[in-house]
């Protein structure tokens, strides 16, 4: 008996993972509290006519479905870009952070300043998820040879924790405030204004763009410092390049959709799995997965719970099994 | 330096320093000052020498009020939770052989909200649940809550013995599940509830009445004891597993007990006034840079930590513009730089 080895090329794997997408975004317009069969969702996006199902599905399947791939993107592809620059398998925008920099930011945009201007709160959440990922990055910098998984999960718990207390201190005198704030902090992509998807689409395209740049440096840098710098590669620059990728993604997300865990932590181990060590494939990869769960996830929310369990947690939930699997993996080392 | 004391007491033994006796005694010494300031200043005045006073007895009726149904058992709150903060705290720390391991960061805070934001949540203060429920539904569900992210945080850790840094990230992941299913029980609460449910979620002290002081002296008066005597294996779990092995300590028992006993007091102290951050986790280390030991001492950090609280909560009450800030919004802004400090200097104690 010999064993026949199918080879399949990675753009194969990119079409199909392309198509799981499509169909998975067909489910989310298609499937709900309420099916509606596809013949109906079809005619309500090219020919509407106003009848209840239509203004379902144009009102709230559509913007929801395509905030949810847009945030997926963002953050699959973000998730990579970490985990590859701070060479730690468990760096993700939410542990380490930056999901809550961008949410300290827009918070403050919101209560303190009154801003009710979604171009304006979606700058707020770049700022502070520039602030943000800059402490992370810095921090772990200190003591020169990057820092191991564990110091750097802990510096995101403080940065967290710091910004959580001010938030809450901050959401507290303001019963307004509070009432926004907590449907927003837990993660949706459900009930957001759909006019947020035609304000963020520009900024997730520039950061995957530029994360999609950033992946020959990466690979690069995956050689270590030294290695990179004898190639002749601009390591500063190439670090630069990925926070300002992993800035606009992320503030974008979460200025959308509130902070959503995990789902930058666990993609790209997914996504590894079938694209290899190049961060080429890698990227691209961890994005289109990133958004097939997250709408995978929100899906299977609103099947089990009738959309009472937001995707931010069923991602957290999801993603703690294979996070703790992930830590008790022999040989934790760096990427 | 004169040489340490032993004290024995059947087959446990300590031994005491000078130094930690006198920075103990010291710390007990402000902490009853600041307790009696606590008590005395507020809207309305009264002098120390009348708190005291009243305390043992006299005092005009007025002050009797203010001083017993109002000042005395948030006070009392605050000393019960710090002195458990800081004890559990230091067990923490001396289990994940990091300065910065602590309920807080480590899921077991969270794990006590949840049980306690999912009684607020479903009626436990004023709704479908009240009387005794209530009362004491917050903080039993609280501990239930610790206790089990406690049991999850060792049964995930454990792969052939417990290894610190395993530890630490296993707590960061439950403390994230945790804390989205605490906002996910406000969204499905009504918005009273809701409020009342984010101010505890801060750490308050502002709404204890004598109702949490039982529960929380109660739970520290049984389990300090029992910390305190199991503390006497702490010692050797400082060197590594082999060299423990050596001295007779049973290495996984001894870190199995220490985790629940840190986790129910950390629980304990949620469940009274919600998770007030970082007391647990710089308490330890203020003790042991003090006494210069080379772990945390216990009963020093439960001192400590008694007063750390007091002296937040007297801040937050005395200070204009602070009044009515939840005592855990000061404990976070003044506790994160200090964690992100410890982080820096650890790193470079790595490179040297």
């Amino acid at each position: 008996m010999s064993t026949v080895e199918v080879r399949v090329g990675k753009a194969t794997v990119g079409a199909l993972l392309a198509t799981l997408l499509a169909v998975i975004c067909v489910a989310s317009i298609a499937l709900g509290a309420r099916s509606i069969p596809l013949g109906v969702v079809w005619d309500a996006i090219f020919h509407p006519t106003g009848v209840p199902d239509h203004l379902i599905v144009r009102s709230l399947r559509v913007p929801r479905t395509l905030l949810g791939v847009l945030a997926g993107l963002a953050l699959g592809a973000a998730g990579a870009l970490m985990q590859g620059h701070t060479r730690n398998p468990l760096a993700d925008p939410g542990l380490l952070g930056v999901t809550q920099g961008a949410a300290f930011a827009v918070v403050l945009a919101v209560v303190v300043l009154g801003i009710d201007d979604l171009y304006a709160f979606i700058w707020f959440g770049f700022a502070g998820a520039l602030v943000a990922s800059a402490v992370v990055f810095l921090l772990g910098a200190v003591g020169g040879r990057g820092a191991t998984p564990v110091t750097l999960a802990l510096a995101g718990a403080a940065v967290s924790a710091l910004l959580n207390g001010v938030i809450s201190a901050i959401v507290l005198g303001d019963d307004c405030g509070m009432e926004t704030y907590r449907f927003w902090h837990v993660g949706s992509i459900a009930g957001r204004d759909p006019a947020m998807i035609g304000q963020i689409a520009p900024f997730v395209a520039a950061g995957l763009l530029l994360a999609v740049i950033n992946t020959p440096g990466m690979n690069t840098l995956a050689l270590g410092d030294d290695v990179a710098v004898a190639l002749g590669r601009r390591v500063g620059r190439t670090r630069l390049l990925g926070v300002v990728a992993i800035t606009l993604l992320t503030g974008a997300a979460v200025a959308a959709c509130g902070p959503i865990a995990f789902l930058g932590l666990l993609v790209p181990h997914f996504a590894r799995a079938i694209s290899g060590p190049d961060y080429r494939w890698l990227v691209p990869f961890s994005a289109v997965l990133g958004a097939i769960l997250l709408l995978a996830a929100d899906l299977l929310g609103r099947v089990v719970a009738s959309d009472n369990l937001e995707v931010g947690i069923m991602l957290a939930v999801l993603g703690v099994p294979v996070f703790v699997h992930l830590v008790r993996k022999k040989g934790l080392a760096r990427i | 330096m004169t040489a340490p004391k032993v004290i024995s007491l059947g087959p446990a033994a300590w031994t005491v320093r000078p130094r930690t006796l006198a920075v103990v005694t010291l710390a007990a010494v402000a902490l009853v000052l600041v307790a009696a300031l606590n008590i005395g200043i507020g809207t309305s005045h009264i002098g120390l020498g009348d708190v005291l006073k009243t305390l043992f007895g006299g005092g005009t009726a007025r002050e009797r009020g203010i001083i017993f149904d109002l000042r005395m058992p948030r006070t009392l709150t605050a000393i019960g939770v710090g002195a458990a903060l800081g004890l559990s705290g230091a067990l923490f720390q001396t289990i994940a052989r990091n300065p910065l391991a602590s309920p807080d960061i480590l899921g077991i805070t969270w794990g006590a909200g949840v049980g306690a934001v999912g009684v607020i949540v479903a009626g436990g203060t004023g709704g479908q649940v009240s009387g005794l429920a209530s009362t004491l539904g917050v903080p039993l569900a609280g501990l239930a809550g610790g206790v089990i992210a406690g049991i999850l945080l060792y049964a995930l850790s454990w792969r052939r013995g417990i290894d610190g840094y395993r530890l630490v990230l296993i707590g960061i992941a439950l403390s994230a599940v945790g804390y989205n299913l605490v906002y996910w029980l406000l969204t499905i609460g009504d918005v009273d509830n809701a409020a009342r449910a984010t101010t505890w979620i801060v750490g308050s002290l502002a709404d204890v009445g004598w109702e949490s002081v039982a529960p929380v002296l109660l739970a520290l008066a049984v389990l300090a004891p029992v910390t305190l005597v199991a503390g006497h294996t702490i010692g050797g779990l400082q060197f590594g597993d082999d060299t423990a092995r050596g001295l007779g300590i049973r290495v996984d028992a001894a870190r199995g007990t220490l985790l629940l006993l840190g986790a129910a007091l950390a629980a304990v102290a949620t469940a009274a006034a919600g998770p007030i951050t970082f007391v647990a986790l710089a308490t330890p280390q203020i003790a042991l840079r003090l006494v210069r030991s080379a772990q945390p001492p216990l009963f020093g950090s439960m001192v400590l930590g008694a007063l750390l609280t007091v002296g937040a909560d007297f801040v937050v009450r005395v200070t204009p513009g602070l009044s009515g800030l939840p005592v855990g919004v000061l404990t976070a802004i003044l506790g994160a730089p200090y964690l992100i400090f410890l982080f820096i200097r650890s790193r470079k104690e790595e490179r040297a």
